[in-house]
């Protein structure tokens, strides 16, 4: 049996965009200087895909190509590698991010009341974004926080021997 | 109380981490002593303390050194230093890292030195932004003060070698902190595990030679320069001399990180130091050295050493030498289930005996906790743990597979009141997270209803949803 081979369709994409127009300057500057620390260029990806995602939110198919484009990489290449890492949201987030730790040190003290405490507060469940777009709400892995557990990270600090109402007080000073 | 080094400075009211501060208290004596030497007399010094790695695996850090190929061997070479810590119940090197960032630097550059590397990368998990930033500063005054990237003398390579220090991120990937995976991924790569031999030292980051060293490691380098392998030996034990940090956490009164000799009781970490078990309950099980060394019941624990031989008599393992401290009202068919979540959610997927088993040690452990287990499924669990052992491309398997062999081997009677009673005697209390938080408790039951009727154990028919949840597909 022969597979039959694949017709290229109309639904390609267009060429990627060019990065020095669809990445700040400022965020390739952070490229930039990424990519002189390593004797191969391709080693700054994880990190470019952080400094992507700082500026657009998320990781989409398209920010995927024009990294690729700028690394000199095949575009599946800088996908297979954002989909392994739980950092890259593959999809739009809510304008704060809130990683509460589920892991085992933050469970022994009360992890679930704080998952509990969103859902009471805001709404949402674990893997949710709030209606208004504010607040989206992810598990995460033991954090490195388990000496001051529960905790969660909201936005990139982390946030240390927390209780419901300290989660609420949070919750209401999240603009 | 014992001699402390690591959280002097730490421990002083009022010290910043700063250069100048640094400086005053001793740092960067030790560089320049080691700058005297070559680097064969650095490694034999270190190799002289016994300093074991405090990463994990407790393998003797001179010795590791030695493993780099003679100084005539034109390739560059390359130090990774490992901060990824995602060990469950770790958290040391981040207070290393945060609060005395110089300490790890000057480390970083005498193991640089000693191996002879061109670079050395520090490889920070991606969550660790207080930890990236306070390095970056650190290197950066090093380097305005000369420190950094300066020809270094008596490299011995026929010329001067000049040493950079970087930081590089990871994002969210506990394999990332398997030295191989955690090359892979530095070099831009999806942080799978390589097939060893090769070895680093031989064909490490981009094909060269390399050595992984732990951040703790490092940093307890400059002490021993400074005061000599002797007086390192007169802490901890023979085998394991030395401090480490020991991050507890759980329940106890004041969990923290703290500074302890190896070969300290455990029992005197937990009353002692961590101000013994919460709420005057007693203790029922303690994991000594992160998630991957698995529970160990009240009576063990008793009279359980913390070193590397120790915890190995004790039938568990040092690991990163964080206690988790479970107490009498705990479920351990909970906390099983809790870091069997843990590894399905982190298997990258290579090798079958792990991709397979640690999504069904989840799925078997979650339904005994919500009542659905089965009369097999106890020998189920040994069964599949058996087969996770020493089978793979690196250690993440067994790691899935101890906590679990451990929790049944002391705690088997609670696992079969558990399936007997259809409910957990603990009350389960519910917080059902999955994967990534993106699958709600309805998708569980659901995938659990798929496969309780289709497990065998030597069976391939599974129907694919868990372990398509493993890793966003």
């Amino acid at each position: 049996m022969t597979l039959p081979l694949r017709k290229p369709s109309a639904a390609q994409p267009a060429a990627a965009s060019d990065p020095r127009t669809y990445f700040s300057a400022a965020t390739l500057a952070k490229f930039d200087a990424q990519v002189a620390q390593y004797p191969d260029p391709k080693a700054a990806l994880i990190p470019i895909l952080h400094y992507a995602q700082e500026e657009k939110g998320w990781i989409s198919r398209e920010t995927c190509e024009v990294i690729a484009t700028y690394l000199k990489m095949p575009a599946i290449r800088v996908w297979e590698v954002m989909t392994f890492y739980p950092m890259f949201h593959q999809e739009p987030v809510g304008r704060h991010v809130a990683w509460v730790c589920r892991n085992i040190s933050c469970d022994l003290r009360g992890a679930d009341e704080i998952v509990a405490t969103f859902y009471k507060k805001c709404g949402i469940e674990p893997g949710e974004t709030t209606a208004d777009g504010k607040l989206t709400l992810k598990l995460a892995e033991c954090l490195g926080g388990c000496a001051a557990a529960p905790m969660m990270d909201v936005d990139g600090i982390y946030h240390e021997n927390l209780t419901p109402e300290s989660v609420e007080r949070l919750l209401d000073g999240l603009k | 109380m014992a001699e402390k080094y690591l959280l002097t400075r730490i421990e002083t009211p009022g010290y910043g981490g700063s250069l100048r501060e640094y400086t005053a208290t001793g740092g960067y004596e030790a560089l320049k002593l080691a700058l005297a030497k070559k680097p064969e007399e650095v490694c034999g010094i270190v190799k002289d303390s016994g300093l074991r790695g405090r990463g994990g695996a407790g393998f003797p850090t001179g010795l590791k050194w030695t493993f780099m190929p003679p100084a005539t061997d034109p390739r560059p070479r390359y130090l990774a230093v490992n901060a990824d810590e995602s060990e469950p119940g770790t958290c040391k090197d981040r207070v290393l890292m945060e609060r005395d960032p110089h300490s790890v630097v000057e480390g970083v550059m005498i193991a640089a030195y000693a191996i002879r590397a061109k670079a050395a990368y520090i490889y920070i998990r991606g969550e660790y932004r207080a930890s990236k930033a306070a390095l970056d500063r650190a290197i950066a005054e090093a380097r305005a003060a000369g420190l950094i990237g300066k020809p270094l003398a008596s490299s011995g390579l026929g010329g001067e070698v000049t040493l950079q220090v970087y930081t590089h991120v990871g994002a969210g990937a506990y394999i990332c902190g398997e030295e191989t995976a955690l090359m892979e991924s530095l070099e831009g790569k999806r942080g799978h595990p390589r097939p060893k031999p090769p070895f680093p030292a031989n064909f490490g980051l981009w094909g060269q030679p390399t050595t992984v060293n732990n951040i703790e490691t490092v940093t307890n380098v400059p002490y021993i320069l400074t005061r000599g392998p002797q007086w390192f030996m007169t802490m901890g034990t023979k085998a394991s001399p030395g401090n480490f940090l020991c991050g507890i956490s759980g329940h106890v009164n004041r969990p923290g990180v703290y500074e302890v000799p190896l070969g300290i009781k455990a029992k005197e970490i937990i009353d002692q130091i961590a101000g013994g078990v919460w709420k005057g309950r007693k203790l029922k099980a303690l994991i000594p050295g992160g998630s991957s060394s698995g529970f160990l019941p009240a009576p063990i624990v008793e009279t359980m050493v913390m070193d590397h031989d120790g915890t190995k008599a004790a039938g568990s393992m040092f690991g990163t030498g964080a206690m988790i401290v479970l107490d009498e009202t705990t479920c351990v068919v909970r906390a099983t289930k809790v870091l069997c979540q843990f590894y399905h959610h982190e298997t990258c997927g290579q090798c079958s005996q792990c991709r397979e088993g640690c999504a069904w040690l989840d799925q078997i452990c979650t339904r005994i906790e919500n009542g659905d287990g089965h009369a097999s499924d106890v020998t189920a669990l040994l069964a599949l743990a058996d087969g996770m052992r020493s089978k793979t491309i690196c250690a993440l398997s067994d790691a899935a597979a101890i906590p679990v062999q451990l929790a049944v081997q002391h705690f088997r009677a609670e696992f079969e009141q558990h399936i007997a009673e259809r409910r957990c005697p603990f009350g389960n209390r519910k917080m059902e997270i999955h994967h990534d938080g993106l699958h709600d408790e309805s998708h569980i039951h659901n995938t659990q209803s798929v496969h309780t009727d289709v497990l065998t154990l030597h069976g391939i028919q599974h129907g694919d949803r868990v372990v398509g949840a493993a890793r966003r597909a």
